[in-house]
């Protein structure tokens, strides 16, 4: 794509859609409704586009595009995707429709329900896009806001609640972070995350930082970047989440409206995931090194303890929540075994490899499969007058054997069955994992155990026994319906059946990552 | 032409769930023309592989890529194949899954006639065997993990065919996650052996093996453990095997197919395929593989003395079996493990089928007290029937006698004689328990109205009977043993075995094992006759006392695990955790950095009083500080 900006295009679009949508009078409903699926589906082409014309063979970033911003303040706008920024790109383009589609029948300020969704839209295709802290740090903070006013204004009865801790959790993360960039950037002079991250392989961050030190007194030199550290590791970790930074997110999942949880599991959760990919892990490499131990175990706990709690839930909503979790648990895993101090000895970077691979694999898989388990869950809502309980149904597949069969193929996707899509991420994980960091991986395996129990148990109240005479009428799936979640189901299948479309692509770029992680 | 067959073998089967969920869910009988047609061809191919395969071409690699990460410049080479192995291990199996599921699947078109979910019950069962079949012809250990699972699912989805009944709703739930425990295991397993060798091809392991002997005998144990917690699960040994009676909730066929003759053995197979992994110097794993084998063939042998459920008894009697094959496993025994699990199949098959013709005759009754003399009701079905019992208590000539006997002379010939005697124990009990079931189903008096009024099945029912009893009756003589021994051992010089010799086998290999096989069957017999001929009630209880009760409840194991264990570990985890979740983390952390942040803004409005004395007050204070901090140094 010789010099067509395809990048600020993808960015911009959303954005000219929200604030079109805005203009709309509250009774345009139908146009609204219509106008945001449309550009959302525009915006799925040019990602698809994007992802097509992407050169799986070439290690370095594509569809650059570089612009001198605030110069003082060293601030650009630098965009450009890899293989890692390509694939977060196709996957916001494609879970942004179906959570349109599943909010086809909100009522109520339609037009700025859709616009803030574009607006969010346009948010998360910043962050995966950005390479320059401060062009970067602007899109990180405007998806929280699209965020906050869904959930205020259209969660549940808790909503206000909800949404102020999503808000000051979310808040104090980017503070933190803003805080450690700038000290960085006082010591480097730079915000390009290239070029900190060269910065940070070479050791010149580390030497650079010696000399602040004596020079601001706060800090001793090992402590120093330590807390820079801590400060965007906290940033990151309440995103995703990582153990024991999660409480926010149960509530706010539960009180979102179904689709805006959508987003929040499959996107925006990811930004965290890929900020340790794309920052922590290439500017921070000895830090992490540092703490990579207490790192791998809140790893565990983050797998193990929300599958277990996810047990114990009666919401079904809170359960999935719970779910998201402990996916994104093997994620984080992943990462911070990629951390361990390794030579460039070819069988180590082999096992790198494979759980860079896997990590990416399953950002995608988990962002596919855990917003169509909440579109099943907003179809059950709309059918069962907002009930969600996993005691208030009994026999559902009785009434509805199309939709028991379509979310029980979601529900195995989720617990990691082979030849659907969640397992092959995984399983690359722990292989890599296992040689890395043997005792954490295995008991991390024991996640996929509990997951089991508790998605099993949620199918057989819900679905199976005799039919609850309560919902005797229960509708199956309609055809539309059915149209929004078979395309996403069919892909959770041929990535299941064929990884290697995806590993293909993004290969190079995982190779290329692990060479750069020579520590 | 090979290639072509052995992934026709493996696909058919996989064409027919598409064909069915796709286009002919809501007709029932193109839905099971489609299913059997499959199966049958799929059968074809694999007599055809079998036969016409040239020996050159056994084990010959048939890949297709699945899964890589390559670099070239940084010799980075990660790759997981598609591959197909057909050699004397798999090429016989693959029979077994086709030919004896070929069979259950025509019986099922007789038994499952009118119910509403036939479509589904045919692609369901097509599903089953594509994977079994993958479980088969799988070269590596990534493939058979993959396949391993969906014959989980498959199993999860038939043992819950019947959904609206409670009973299998938890019956099916229960068999998928105790699978997964020992998933978990397995999965362990294949992880330390990848980190290990760095392979996960059974051919190349083998090599590899070789070379990095002394790196793997450090974990051999772990890794033999590890991996047989998988057959563990999948083959229903002590203390997984929870699962496999509760299993009987399904339609009797899949009963039959799965829970009998092929996916329980999976298990079984699987630790014959990775047999040179648990076969290695200063590994223990034999050891436990051995005894947890006997443990569950004698415990479940004891437990089916008591059980008044046909369907029920058949299964601890399943059980039972497979700790025999287990056990044979462990004695370093493949060869005796697989022949048994090969006529197993037949009449295991034979009778369940036989049992379910019976539940079909007597309108879905079950309890064995409330038949009788269904002998002159249902003639062929008693006919087949009694040969399957007589082979699975091991009388010559039938099929079961010769394996039988092979296991326990290969107890023998290993030095287990602890295991040779509870093989010999377990032998009699086998045939008390099967012609307890004999004499009170079909012979004495009809005791209900249902037994009265029994029917025979359809032919359509009839036939698989038919053809099972003659492969049970003639399983001994077909050299089957043989052909499993071309895998595991190097080819012996000298002439195949005439039809006499393999008649007398077992009397001039291993005459003690022989003789105590035979006199076990006896006992069991006159023991059985003694006490249930012509009764309408089970003497037993009054004699065995609180013993009965203990058999009866299946010595409390599934009580244990209901009451104590799962509370103990999963509920009480999960409340650990959520408690942890809402209150330790939640409400101190949060709340309480919430509520220092709180107290903080409290504290500090103080100091914004708006009063004007207030602020000179602590301006001539801070003045008065800094000047004592500066000067006081």
């Amino acid at each position: 794509m010789n010099g067509f900006p395809i990048i600020s295009i993808l960015t911009f679009v959303p954005l000219a859609g929200a604030i079109l949508l805005i203009g709309l009078h509250s009774r345009q409903k139908g146009l609204a409704r219509g106008l945001a699926l449309g550009f959302s589906l525009l915006n799925l082409v040019l990602a698809v586009t994007l992802w097509a014309q992407f050169d799986p063979r070439s290690s370095g970033l594509q569809f650059v595009e570089r612009h001198e911003w605030i110069k003082s303040l060293g601030a650009q706008y630098f965009v450009g995707v890899d293989g890692l920024g390509a694939l977060m790109v196709l996957l916001t383009a494609l879970v942004v429709p179906i959570a349109i589609l599943a909010s086809w029948r909100i009522d109520e300020k339609v037009p700025i329900f859709f616009s803030l969704v574009l607006f969010l839209q346009s948010g998360l295709f910043g962050t995966f896009t950005a390479l320059n802290f401060f062009h970067w740090f602007i899109f990180w903070e405007i998806s929280l806001v699209p965020a906050f006013f869904l959930i205020k204004f259209w969660g549940g009865t808790q909503r206000t609640a909800a949404a102020t801790q999503f808000f000051i959790y979310t808040m104090v993360g980017s503070v933190a972070m803003l805080l450690s960039f700038l000290a960085l950037y006082s010591v480097t002079g730079t915000f390009d995350f290239m070029e900190l991250a060269d910065k940070g392989r070479s050791g010149e961050i580390a030497s650079q930082m010696i000399v602040k030190v004596t020079a601001w007194q706060i800090f001793n030199r090992d402590q120093l970047p330590l807390v820079i550290f801590a400060g965007v590791f906290l940033g990151f970790a309440v995103k995703v989440p990582l153990v024991p930074f999660h409480t926010w997110l149960p509530t706010t999942y539960a009180e979102a409206p179904t689709s805006v949880t959508m987003l929040l599991t499959g996107l925006m959760s990811k930004m965290g995931v890929y900020g340790f990919l794309r920052i922590l892990l290439p500017i921070f490499p000895d830090q992490m090194r540092m703490v990579m131990t207490p790192l791998l175990w809140l790893a565990v706990a983050t797998i193990v303890l929300p599958a277990c709690a996810a047990f114990a839930q009666r919401d079904l909503k809170r359960m999935f929540a719970y779910s998201s979790i402990n996916h994104l648990g093997y994620c984080l895993l992943g990462i911070f075994a990629l951390a361990k101090l390794t030579q460039a000895d070819a069988s180590w970077n082999l096992q790198k490899s494979a759980v860079l691979n896997g990590v990416l694999l399953q950002m995608f898989n988990h962002g596919l499969t855990a917003p169509i388990l909440f579109c099943f869950i907003a179809f059950l809502e709309q059918r069962s007058g907002g009930l969600r309980g996993v005691d208030d149904f009994g026999g559902l597949r009785k009434a509805a054997p199309v939709f028991c069969g379509l979310m029980g193929i979601a529900i195995f996707a989720s617990l990691g069955l082979p030849g659907l899509n969640g397992f092959i991420g995984e399983f690359l994980i722990f292989k890599g994992s296992f040689p890395l960091a043997t005792w954490a991986t295995a008991l991390s395996v024991l996640g996929l155990l509990v997951t089991a129990i508790f998605l099993l148990t949620m199918l057989q109240r819900v679905f199976s026994g005799p039919l609850n005479g309560k919902w005797s009428g229960l509708a199956d799936l309609s055809w539309k319906e059915r149209l929004i979640v078979l395309p996403a189901l069919a892909l959770m299948l041929i990535i299941g059946v064929y990884p290697q479309l995806l590993i293909g692509k993004i290969n190079t770029t995982v190779i290329a990552m692990v060479e750069n992680m020579k520590f | 032409m090979v290639e072509l067959l052995a992934w026709l073998v493996l696909f058919l089967p996989l064409l027919s769930v598409a064909a069915i969920t796709i286009f002919t869910r809501g007709n029932a009988a193109r839905s099971g023309a489609i299913s059997i047609t499959a199966v049958v061809f799929s059968f074809i191919c694999g007599l055809v592989l079998f036969y016409a395969l040239p020996e050159s071409s056994m084990g010959m690699p048939i890949q297709i890529p699945w899964l890589s990460i390559h670099d070239q410049g940084l010799g980075l080479d990660l790759h997981v194949d598609i591959g197909l192995r057909l050699d004397h291990l798999s090429l016989p199996m693959i029979l077994i899954v086709t030919g004896v599921g070929s069979l259950i699947h025509i019986y099922s078109w007789g038994y499952m006639k009118g119910d509403p979910g036939f479509a589904r019950y045919f692609a369901c069962l097509s599903l089953f065997t594509f994977s079994m079949l993958g479980i088969v012809l799988a070269d590596n250990f990534l493939m058979m993990f993959i396949f391993w699972e969906l014959v989980g699912v498959s199993s999860y989805l038939l043992i819950g065919f019947w959904y609206e009944r409670p009973s299998a709703a938890d019956a099916c739930k229960k068999a998928f996650l105790t699978n997964r425990v020992g998933d978990f295991g397995f999965l362990v397993g294949i992880l330390l052996t990848w980190a290990t060798l760095g392979s996960l091809n059974f051919r190349d392991l083998e090599t590899r093996l070789n070379v990095h002997s002394v790196e793997f005998s450090a974990v051999a144990t772990a890794v033999g453990l590890l991996i047989f917690c998988g057959a563990m699960g999948k083959s229903a040994q002590f203390p997984l095997h929870v699962w496999l009676p509760d299993a009987m909730e399904g339609p009797t066929p899949v009963s039959a197919l799965i829970h009998a003759a092929t996916m329980v053995a999976a298990g079984v197979y699987m630790l014959c395929r990775v047999f040179f992994l648990l076969n290695v110097d200063g590994s223990q794993a034999l050891q436990v593989i051995a005894w947890i084998g006997g443990i569950t063939a004698l415990m479940a042998a004891l437990i089916a003395v008591q059980q008044n459920d046909i369907k029920r008894i058949l299964a601890y009697s399943t059980l039972s079996q497979l700790g025999y094959m287990v056990m044979a496993v462990g004695c370093s025994g493949p060869v005796p493990a697989m022949y048994h699990l090969t006529t197993h199949a037949f009449f295991k098959a034979l009778l369940f089928l036989g049992a379910g013709s019976v539940i079909y005759g007597l309108h879905h009754e079950q309890n064995i007290w409330a038949m009788g003399g269904v002998r002159r009701k249902m003639p062929i079905t008693f006919w087949t029937f009694t040969f399957g019992t007589l082979a699975l208590c091991g009388v010559p000539p039938l099929s079961g006698f010769y394996s039988k006997d092979s296991i326990l002379a290969q107890a023998i010939k290993d030095h287990h004689y602890g295991l040779f005697v509870l093989g010999v124990v377990v032998a009699l009990l086998t045939t008390f328990y099967m012609f307890r079931l004999f004499y009170v189903v079909f012979k004495g008096r009809p005791r209900t109205e249902a037994a009265e009024h029994a029917h025979e099945s359809p032919s359509v029912m009839l036939w698989p009977l038919f053809i099972l009893a003659i492969f049970s009756i003639a399983g001994g003589l077909l050299g089957i043993e043989s052909l499993y021994a071309r895998h595991f051992e190097a080819a012996v010089a000298g002439t195949e075995p005439g039809f006499w010799d393999r008649l007398l086998e077992p009397f001039n290999e291993q005459l003690l094992a022989a003789s105590f096989g035979v006199l076990a069957v006896v006992f069991g017999w006159l023991w059985a006759r003694s006490l249930y001929r012509n009764k309408a009630v089970d003497p037993l209880p009054e004699k065995l006392g609180w013993w009965s009760q203990l058999l009866r409840n299946k010595f409390y194991i599934d009580e244990f695990y209901e009451n104590v264990l799962i509370p103990c570990t999963q509920d009480a985890l999960a409340r650990v955790a959520d408690f942890i979740d809402r209150w330790i983390i939640g409400t101190f952390a949060v709340r309480g950095t919430a509520n220092v942040t709180d107290v903080a803004g409290r504290l500090l409005r103080m100091l914004q009083t708006g009063s004007l004395q207030m602020y000179a007050f602590l301006l001539v204070a801070g003045v008065a500080g800094v000047l004592y901090w500066v000067l006081g140094k």
